[in-house]
């Protein structure tokens, strides 16, 4: 086989890998859209809030350490404990569940029946306040969180693939990312878990009936309360799994938030109500940026991973605005 | 009360309420109306006369569209409801249909009728899904297509079909003759009495058409501008000239043609 070819299937293949980390991240915008109606801006730092949450827990720091130590005298950081990522993850489902709730009752119970750019802008209030928090309660510092995963480049893949290559060709195998790979096959069960909740279970059926229509669901005794805090408690267990994923892959950091705004042609790609959907434009926009950064990127200056999925969701808006799976409009006359 | 369906055990019973939106519109100015067990009561009215407003305000659906019960008395089986959750409602028996059906459009027929099961778990919900279909077998043919895609008749079965998941005791049934051709009213009302008969279940149903609601009903309201006009039991409706004159369209003479209409006399108001 060419080099050239080999060359192109890695960048395909890294590029399903990002898709793949952009799509955890749209996968819980989709779940609140679907139910609510509401944009949740503030999925991205719900990501790096669990992020920040399960260093803190696994290597034992104290909560607001420099709030206490301010106001108090003390001189307290650490309670001097370590936890294995196991239990570290079930504790930080269990704040976001926390967390879910207190969205639930203090914010958006208030505001039931108030049009969705209201709503929109609650949750970019709620944003910068889980930055603030989340600064607050576990300092600004860049932090490593290590869970365990894999690192680096897979070796076997490198050995497989560089007898490819035609005889006597400079070529070295293809590098791929261990913890890309963990991240697909985690997003792949993540997902086809919440697509069978969703059809199969009574709770998922109360979900989507949420979803389509908040008044009869109320009529039949669906206690829309229970179910936005379902809804908000399973984003937060989806921002978790993509705090991992991009909190290994590239330190636990303020920036982690901003990848809620890779998601966001995701969604316009794959629609804003659909689970697969996501996870199709995910692939799609990470395929999509780094073939044309790879083919097209030396004759444009390069940098065109930055802009490339905002033009592809761009014409996605003007010739199929519900995305590719979104629901259509079921309109009677 | 002089007439005999009302000595029987009345089920549910509105006193006197008063409904405000928004905390400035009076839509409600004092209903009152008791249900018995067992009877079909029909709500009459015309447009913005308040019968969806009394059916939320008994079912607490007001609170979402901003509304409030802010006097008089909702009892059910002698307890005041005015208070809980439409999910426990719903456990107590009392569930609404509401009007413009409001099926889940992305669900299938089979999946909405489910959730009308949402607040009961058990093998019996199986045993009911088979009821419904029995008593609605189109629904059994659409089960699963999409319920946005189903006809307006087969949209009002869902919702009927669903609300009857709950194992009602009382459904209070909105506007269900909506955009339905004529047959397929009869039809839908037919069902209802069979309901009634068969199952036992109470229901209390606003509607305008007054023609089809008292030959089903027993017992009617006839609502105006938020107040109780005139009561009685449905036969005794039937033959009240005003009720004949106003609702059913008919006179003395027998059915009016539209070019009397324009001479007609200003409608009786039994208020203002």
């Amino acid at each position: 086989m060419p080099v050239a070819f080999l060359n192109f299937m890695e960048v395909t293949m890294n590029g399903l890998m990002a898709g793949v980390l952009y799509a955890l991240v749209a996968l819980g915008f989709v779940l609140i859209y679907k139910a609510s109606g509401i944009f949740n801006y503030a999925q991205g730092v719900m990501a790096l809030f669990s992020a920040l949450t399960l260093v803190g827990i696994m290597e034992g720091q104290v909560p607001f350490s420099h709030l206490i130590n301010a106001i108090l005298g003390t001189e307290i950081h650490h309670f001097g404990w370590h936890i294995n990522a196991f239990f570290g993850i079930l504790f930080t489902m269990v704040v976001m569940v926390g967390l879910a709730y207190c969205v639930q009752r203090f914010v958006f119970r208030h505001l039931v029946g108030q049009e969705p750019i209201i709503l929109f802008m609650a949750t970019i209030g709620l944003a910068y306040f889980m930055e603030g928090l989340g600064d607050l309660m576990w300092g600004s510092d860049i932090k490593t969180l290590d869970v365990g995963l894999p690192q680096g480049g897979s070796l076997a893949i490198e050995n497989l693939t560089v007898g490819l290559a035609a005889e006597g060709a400079r070529y070295y195998g293809m590098y791929i990312d261990k913890l890309d790979m963990v991240a697909t096959v985690v997003a792949a069960i993540l997902v086809v878990a919440l697509v069978l909740f969703a059809q199969y279970t009574k709770q998922g059926r109360a979900m989507r009936a949420v979803a389509d229509d908040h008044q009869a669901a109320l009529s039949v005794g669906i206690s829309l309360n229970f179910i936005w805090i379902l809804v908000w408690s399973l984003a937060g267990f989806v921002a978790i799994v993509a705090g991992v994923m991009w909190g290994a892959k590239s330190g636990v950091q303020f920036s982690l938030s901003l990848i809620a705004l890779k998601a966001l042609p995701v969604l316009m790609l794959g629609g804003f109500t659909s689970i697969p959907g996501a996870i199709v434009g995910g692939l799609i926009i990470g395929v999509g940026e780094k073939v044309f950064e790879y083919q097209f990127g030396p004759m444009l200056g390069g940098a065109t991973e930055n802009w490339f999925a905002y033009v592809l969701a761009l014409l996605f808006l003007v010739f199929r605005p519900q995305g590719l799976f979104g629901e259509k409009i079921i309109e009677r006359v | 009360m002089l007439d005999a369906g009302h000595t029987e055990e009345a089920l549910l019973e509105v006193n006197n309420i008063e409904v405000i939106y928004n905390h400035v519109i009076l839509v409600l100015k004092g209903v009152s109306l008791s249900v018995p067990k067992g009877g079909i009561t029909a709500l009459l009215g015309g447009n913005g006369a308040g019968k969806t407003t009394t059916l939320k305000a008994i079912s607490n659906l007001l609170h979402s569209e901003r509304g409030e019960v802010t006097k008089g008395s909702i009892i059910y089986r002698g307890e005041r409801i005015q208070d809980q959750d439409p999910a426990e409602l719903v456990k107590k028996g009392v569930i609404q249909v509401m009007e413009g059906r409001h099926c889940f459009e992305h669900l299938t027929v089979e999946e909405n009728l489910l959730t009308g099961a949402y607040t009961r778990s058990g093998a019996k919900v199986a045993r009911d899904l088979e009821m419904v279909y029995d008593y609605f077998p189109r629904l059994r043919e659409r089960r699963k297509s999409q319920a946005g895609y189903t006809s307006g008749g087969e949209q009002q079965m869902v919702a009927i079909g669903r609300a009857l998941m709950s194992q009602p005791e009382t459904i209070l049934l909105d506007e269900p003759s909506m955009g339905l051709a004529p047959q397929l009213v009869e039809e839908i009302f037919g069902i209802v009495k069979s309901l009634n008969e068969n199952e036992g279940v109470t229901f209390l149903l606003a509607e305008q058409n007054t023609n089809v609601a008292l030959r089903y009903a027993h017992y009617g309201y006839i609502l105006e501008s938020g107040r109780v006009v005139m009561d009685g039991p449905a036969a005794d409706l039937r033959e009240n000239p005003d009720v004949k004159e106003f609702y059913l369209g008919m006179s003395d003479e027998g059915r009016k043609s539209f070019r009397d209409v324009r001479s007609y006399r200003r409608r009786k108001r039994w208020l203002s």
